[in-house]
């Protein structure tokens, strides 16, 4: 029989309390499409979502940039419930179809058994909603997590009102929550028009779309009905700085840019907005996928790193399914949420039919909607915006609003200010020198720097560092390895994380370290062991 | 040109592995004046060595005298900050664990460093946070802590500035040997020759010392670690107990570590990914149990490290007697803040052939002669039977 380590993990990682066959990860249009299609073939499904996300999450930018935009009624949980559920009809037809559909709670974790990890019971999820966390078990899981924002720096971006198209998205169409009056659209972009257009049908006034571009980037008839409206449109322009009395952003200095994205002296002009929304792009939320290990690789078209998925949708883990914007997210899916939900059901027929459900129906074919053709590599735009940003702001610009961490401490590798450390060794250190010894690695510089490693989570700052690292190292992003993510993916209480009973064996066997009693013994006296005590043993001193 | 690319090729030391061990031993060395290459198979201090509580109080330990002596003055010894940061504060919520606090202070105590026991009021005035649970606990005015990141790259950087030289991203496939010595270093980027070879690789150690025909008992293990978003910063960093080690961090985040370990088996040479269990929930409740005053805290990070440990805990820090120019140095899973210590005492030992400072008898190899090869089951630190899930059926 094998012996067992009393003080190792082995049996204390407890089966979770419930365990389904699939998990769907996110009520949007793929992930409801997934969870009704596997229902209806008859497999027990539970849906997940985070809306309505709490006011203090929010505040954090978690999950998305809301930019400090929101108004009060956003603290009502109860009315927020109800908004989401109203402003998504198709939850309604998810709970017809016998899906379990749980709104207002976290995916803050995905644990699986690997390489390093052998004692889980089972595949599972970390869940959690503002009072307590709690473990749901899975057989297959479908990720439907969507999308995330894209933010840049610019002098003043600290000010409430710099929000993500994302962000401004969730609060004016879902959570109809959002406490401005004028915004400034950063991109020209279909997401941009988007953003644009929804703002003006719910009554707030678009003050103008700046587009670095010397061009329209979206569909030249739909920008057409802005600027018929009165939306004024700046091309070849940039963000200079946003402006504020207070630690609101009260207006925002645009500059005409040249070709090369410097600013052209003279042309700055100051507009008055309450709030300044970036929607350049989306960023597939990958974190989950990376959790569970699924193979992800980088496109630039799909916004960054994306999972491999069969034309059914399976990714690179046999049990793990995804569909919707988080595997990829280019701007012509805007005008087509049948695409998202057709991977839905595609996803959904697949898990059904791996867990033995739902045999012999004909999958309908895998349909992108390609990208424009026209468009650029989406990181080349990022970095367009980025090099002008720079050009008009300068590199004294917080690169991490949590860290506070500037765009030349970030190139330089600084020591955080808090160190007050100078030497004449740590100056001449910088992320060149570091390029002499490898490729660049954006975990490695945010250890030196700290950048990205605030409570946000690098939400706000992790594309930016990945650009400005590739700028110095006169490469581009695909080159950076992407930087890992780290479970909690939501930033929760210790309160609301720990388990409210643990197993017998993992209190009373807890041990600091490794429980070896001769591993702490002073060398000096032969055979002096100290036992580390446990809630049962008393302190065994040896000699 | 030509004189660089001959230099590449090799060194008088080279040192396999750029975890704190390594790094901190070529730091010594390149200090010395000597011709150092370390061989880093990733990014220096990627593993165990940047993941780590950051403790530096080890006064068990033959090193640990060096340790105290050292820690003071690394940063400027370095060039670089290492917010190393002295003292500590033991917190017992019980009994039993106030007479543990109460045994490594006083372990220090017969070393010669100050400690004194504190009630909980005292407790209470120098960390707020602590609550009504608490029963007391202790002051070493000794020891202290650092912080792992930044230190490892501190010995990397100051190596370099010393002339040594770091290889990342070579992992070793072999060693030559020659006439009972190991003449080169093989590596996925080259070979490279050397006069002395230090073998620091963490839990890959004992399958070098395989190739040398030398049987070096070592089992790894997978710790979790957990970070929160910062809060004030606290009198003492320093603070840990409830069957925690950590540190608040000068930045103001709780970083904290503890309770079971995984046995594991390490595939080849490969990097696993850091993952986590639901134990971060368990190490939640430890903390918030430990300073009920940060409860509400977010948890913002949690990540996993692998460690190697030896059938007693101890280290093997030893200069092997055939081949006569290789030293082995594992520290069994308790490396980081003795590093400064231990990188001085294996630059001695390839320098001198012996440690200066201390009396490494108790950390030979030789205690593990009559171990058995299958000494990992019989002590019950064999890694579970894979238990991987079966690929789902079904194939597209």
């Amino acid at each position: 029989m094998r012996e067992t380590d009393p003080r190792s993990i082995a049996g204390k990682l407890t089966p979770p309390d419930r365990r389904v066959p699939l998990v769907v990860v996110g009520a949007g249009a793929a992930g409801v499409a997934a969870a009704i299609e596997a229902a209806r073939a008859g497999v027990e499904v539970v849906l997940i979502d985070e809306h309505p996300v709490d006011n203090d999450m929010m505040a954090m930018d978690v999950p998305l940039c809301f930019g400090q935009r929101m108004d009060g009624s956003v603290r009502n949980r109860a009315l927020m419930l109800e908004r989401v559920v109203e402003t998504n009809p198709d939850l309604a037809a998810a709970h017809e179809a016998g899906v379990d559909v749980q709104l207002g709670t976290y995916v803050w974790g995905a644990f699986v058994n690997g390489p390093t990890v052998q004692e889980l019971p089972c595949s599972m999820l970390g869940l959690a909603d503002d009072r307590r966390s709690w473990l749901l078990g899975y057989d297959r899981l479908i990720v439907a997590a969507g999308a995330r924002d894209v933010l840049l720096g610019f002098p003043g971006w600290e000010r409430a009102g710099t929000l993500g198209a994302g962000g401004a998205a969730a609060l004016l169409a879902r959570y109809r929550a959002l406490a401005a009056r004028r915004v400034v659209v950063l991109g020209s972009g279909a997401l941009g028009l988007h953003t644009a257009s929804v703002a003006l049908e719910r009554g707030i006034e678009v003050a103008g779309i700046v587009e670095v571009d010397a061009r329209v980037r979206g569909d030249a008839a739909r920008a057409k009905t802005l600027t018929d409206r009165g939306v004024p449109v700046f091309l070849s322009h940039t963000l200079q700085s946003a402006r504020g009395r207070t630690g609101e952003i009260e207006s925002v200095v645009l500059v005409a840019v040249n070709r090369d994205g410097t600013p052209i002296a003279g042309s700055e002009r100051e507009i008055a907005c309450d709030a300044v929304c970036w929607a350049i792009g989306l960023v597939p939320n990958v974190e989950l996928l990376h959790l569970v290990g699924a193979r992800l690789r980088f496109v630039s078209q799909l916004g960054g790193w994306v999972p491999e998925v069969t034309a059914r949708m399976r990714t690179s883990v046999p049990t793990v399914f995804a569909a919707g914007d988080c595997t990829g997210f280019h701007e012509g899916m805007l005008a087509a949420p049948d695409v998202a939900r057709a991977e839905g059901r595609s996803a959904g027929r697949a898990a059904a039919e791996s867990l033995g459900a739902a045999r012999g129906r004909e999958d309908e074919t895998r349909r992108r909607v390609s990208a424009p053709p026209t468009a650029d590599e989406t990181h080349r735009y990022w970095r367009a915006w980025l090099d002008s940003l720079i050009a008009a702001g300068g590199w004294e610009v917080n690169v991490c609003q949590c860290e506070e961490v500037t765009r030349r401490e970030l190139v330089e590798t600084k020591p955080p200010r808090y160190l007050g450390w100078q030497s004449p060794q740590m100056s001449a250190r910088s992320v060149t020198t570091l390029l002499r010894d490898g490729p660049l690695n954006q975990d490695q510089i945010k250890r030196l720097t700290r950048a990205g490693m605030g409570p946000c989570q690098s939400r706000r700052c992790r594309e930016q560092v990945g650009l400005l690292l590739a700028r110095a190292a006169n490469t581009t992003l695909d080159r950076i390895p992407l930087p890992t993510f780290r479970p909690p993916i939501r930033p929760l209480p210790l309160n609301v994380l720990w388990p409210a009973d643990e197993p017998a064996a993992m209190r009373e066997e807890w041990v600091s370290w490794f429980g070896i009693p001769t591993q702490f013994s002073p060398h000096w006296t032969a055979g002096m062991a100290i036992d580390e005590p446990t809630a049962h043993a008393r302190l065994i001193v040896s000699e | 040109m030509m004189a660089d690319m001959a230099r590449a090729s090799g060194a008088s030391v080279v040192i396999v592995g750029g975890g704190v061990t390594g790094l901190s031993t070529g730091w010594w060395l390149a200090r010395a004046g000597v011709d150092v290459l370390v061989l880093e198979k990733g990014i220096v201090g990627w593993e165990a060595s940047g993941r780590n509580g950051g403790g530096a109080t080890h006064v068990y330990s033959p090193f640990g005298l060096e340790e105290q002596r050292l820690w003071p003055q690394m940063d400027e010894l370095l060039g670089y900050p290492t917010e190393y940061q002295p003292h500590r504060i033991g917190i017992a919520l019980s009994e039993t664990q106030l007479a543990l606090a109460r045994r490594w202070a006083e372990i220090g105590g017969t070393r010669g460093f100050r400690w004194e026991l504190l009630d909980r009021r005292q407790l209470k005035e120098l960390v707020p946070i602590v609550g009504d649970n608490a029963i007391g606990g202790t002051y070493l005015h000794f020891g202290g802590h650092a912080n792992p990141q930044r230190t490892v790259q501190a010995y990397a950087w100051g190596l370099q500035d010393n002339g040594g030289r770091i290889q990342q991203h070579a992992t070793v496939t072999g060693l030559t040997q020659r006439g009972g010595r190991v003449t080169a270093v093989q590596t996925t980027r080259g070979t490279f020759g050397a006069d002395t070879v230090v073998i620091a690789a963490g839990p890959q150690t004992g399958a070098f010392a395989d190739m040398l025909g030398i049987c070096l008992p070592l089992a790894p293990a997978r710790v979790e670690m957990i970070a929160t978003e910062p809060i004030p910063l606290m009198r003492v960093g320093g603070v840990a107990g409830n069957g925690l080690y950590g540190r608040q961090t000068l930045r103001g985040n709780l970083v904290y570590g503890g309770g079971p370990h995984e046995w594991i088996n390490v595939p080849d040479m490969a990097t696993p990914e850091h993952a986590n269990t639901p134990l971060v929930r368990n190490l939640a409740r430890r903390l918030a149990e430990l300073l009920p005053g940060a409860a509400h805290v977010r948890l913002i990070r949690a990540w996993s490290g692998l460690v190697e440990n030896t059938p007693d805990g101890l280290p093997v820090v030893e200069r092997l007697a055939r081949p006569d120019n290789v030293v082995i140095a594992t520290m069994s899973s308790v490396g980081f803040g003795l590093s400064p210590a231990v990188g001085r005492a294996v630059s001695e030992l390839v320098r001198f052939g012996r440690c200066q400072f201390a009396d490494l008898g108790a950390l030979a190899l030789g205690r593990f002669a009559d171990t058995p090869r299958d000494w990992r089951e019989h002590a019950g630190w064999a890694a579970a039977p894979s238990a991987v899930e079966a690929a789902a059926g079904g194939d597209d």
